[in-house]
């Protein structure tokens, strides 16, 4: 766990598991097994949260609950599914409100096996997981920056094709589907600050097979 | 007239671990009216019913809940039984009751725990799980897993315990006592502790009684109910009697768990004492076919297990009523008038167990 420099906050959300998982998250935190001396901590605010444990299955109720709380954790976030309910619906798969694991809504980066997941287990897996939160934030950081010229050709061609229609010039520095585009290139955004970000972002344009990873798990 | 707001509390929300969502209807701090919604993880497992032989829906039924899974699982079998004519060997009642009594205590431990989270008393929540781990401990040594344990089937139980083994672990659990009772003391004597519990969630006895609720919130109003009382397993021979309390607030429902802690450490010391020997499980014959309701205590309180066979290897329903499903009424009935901050307290007294109401 040497290389991850930050202390790693877990949210845990019990999907349509027995508990038993569950409890055994929480028992992760008690003192027996005291996860929180590596400075991980159980928060309840998905906006505070990098590591998202989720405990049973997908059904029709959680499905929307479970993506909110991805969707409102910031990058980079990992997902680990915790016990085999999470992983693939486990002894529960055929009932008639179980959807399947975890993976069939989010993508899931670490799979914790086990009926229930023994704390050992779940320890394990989450030092997996900060292995994956680690190769996400080096791909963020490693991430090309747009250059000025290719934000503006963006905004003229987002602009062109809304009124006529036209088929718009391809920018010199293409935009890809797995590239999140910064928001402050489409207008808010000062002057002053669109000239720094493009100084920032001038050497790393070309690096963009590297990028195709983190951009997976947006679309 | 003051303005009336709905706060919606959960489903996702750093009190319990599990999925619950309230409407709270409040006027400035006080609740006025709660509005459950559930739901969340409902998996139709009486359903599986169908596709499992009942010999194996017991691992099915086991998993109705991850705290509680013993019990449930004995339940089933008792159901099963009942249908088949089965006499379960006095060896397996007795060890049957000796894991059901650890369970209680580590599920009681558990809610302590959350409950000291609940009103904010962070070390009280960590020293009863460092308690509550030597009893999974325990668990682990004698069926090999540490919350679900698939111990139990249809006849008796799987593995048997040594006289040796159990006497170590009534020593053990014995020793235990000390560290426990100062435990406890804090809950019953502490000052920002009975600051938080004492008169909060009042219910009479009328009201519990009417309003059906079971386990330890009716023994805390007064009502001296519990299925145990009819002498199942090891009961009739260990002498049970219910813990009850009078004042009807948190602060006796705490009480009522405190003492059902000791009571199944005796209960566990008087089993390992007097278990007979003999065999643990005898040869079922034969495939239901009638219908039978087996009652269990569980450590929230009463529950039932309804099976209906048809003479195939299938049975034709399964039917499980938890007791949270039982005592949510009671808990609107609690959050009708209180603080809006006592809400997570209030709702931890009935000692939920949303993945039972749901299964």
């Amino acid at each position: 766990m040497s290389y991850i420099t930050k202390s790693p906050w877990i949210i845990h959300y019990d999907g349509s598991s027995c508990n038993g998982c569950d409890i055994e998250v929480l028992a992760c935190l008690t003192p027996m097994y005291d996860v929180e001396r590596f400075g991980i901590i159980n928060t309840g605010n998905p906006k505070h949260a990098d590591i998202f444990l989720i405990t049973g299955s997908i059904n029709e109720q959680n499905i929307s609950v479970v993506k909110q709380i991805y969707e409102q954790m910031p990058e980079p976030k990992v997902v680990a599914a915790v016990g085999i309910c999470a992983t693939s619906g486990g002894i529960f798969k055929e009932c008639y409100n179980i959807m399947g694991g975890v993976d069939t809504v989010i993508p899931v980066d670490v799979y914790i096996p086990g009926c229930a997941a023994r704390p050992e287990a779940i320890i394990d897996g989450v030092v997996a997981a900060l292995g994956a939160l680690d190769e996400k934030k080096k791909a963020l950081d490693a991430r090309p920056k747009i250059s000025d010229t290719a934000a503006d050709s963006a905004m003229g061609a987002a602009s062109d094709d809304s009124v006529d229609g036209a088929p718009p010039e391809p920018p010199e520095d293409p935009i890809l589907p797995g590239d999140d585009v910064e928001v402050k290139y489409y207008g808010a955004a000062s002057e002053d600050e669109e000239a720094e970000s493009a100084a920032d972002g001038s050497g790393g344009g070309q690096e963009e097979g590297s990028a195709g990873d983190s951009g997976k798990e947006e679309a | 007239m003051a303005k009336r707001t709905v706060i919606p509390f959960g489903p996702q929300h750093p009190v319990l671990p599990e999925p619950i969502h309230l409407d709270l209807v409040i006027e400035d701090e006080t609740v006025v009216e709660a509005i459950p919604s559930i739901g969340f993880i409902h998996r139709g497992l009486e359903k599986l019913v169908e596709k499992n032989e009942w010999p194996e829906m017991v691992y099915v039924i086991e998993r109705v809940c991850g705290i509680c899974s013993f019990g449930h699982g004995w339940g089933y079998c008792k159901s099963v039984e009942g249908n088949l004519g089965v006499t379960v060997p006095l060896r397996a009642e007795y060890l049957r009751t000796i894991w059901h009594e650890l369970g209680r205590i580590h599920s009681h431990l558990l809610w302590l725990g959350l409950l000291a989270d609940a009103f904010g008393f962070e070390s009280l929540f960590m020293h009863s799980w460092r308690l509550r781990e030597k009893v999974l401990d325990m668990f682990e040594e004698t069926t090999g897993g540490r919350v679900i344990f698939s111990v139990c089937k249809v006849g008796g139980v799987r593995k048997d315990v040594s006289d040796e083994k159990l006497a170590e672990i009534s020593a053990e659990l014995n020793g235990m006592i000390p560290e426990l009772k100062e435990l406890t003391d804090v809950f019953i004597e502490d000052m920002s502790v009975k600051n938080r519990l004492t008169g909060v969630g009042v219910l009479s006895k009328e009201e519990v009684t009417e309003l059906c609720a079971v386990g330890p919130v009716a023994r805390a109003s007064g009502v001296a109910s519990d299925v145990r009382l009819d002498g199942h397993g090891a009961y009739a021979e260990l002498g049970f009697e219910p813990c009850v309390e009078q004042d009807g607030d948190s602060m006796a429902r705490c009480k009522v768990r405190i003492k059902e802690l000791f009571q199944s450490i005796e209960l566990i010391e008087k089993a390992a004492k007097s278990i007979p020997e003999g065999d643990i499980d005898v040869k079922v014959k034969g495939n239901p076919s009638g219908e039978f309701v087996g009652r269990m205590e569980q450590p929230r309180g009463e529950a039932y297990y309804y099976s209906k066979g048809n003479g195939s290897k299938f049975l034709e329903r399964i039917r499980v009523r938890t007791p949270t499903n039982a005592n949510i009424p009671a808990l609107v009935k609690m959050l009708q008038g209180c603080d809006l901050a006592d809400v997570p307290v209030l709702v931890l007294t009935i000692d939920p167990c949303i993945s039972c109401t749901e299964r």
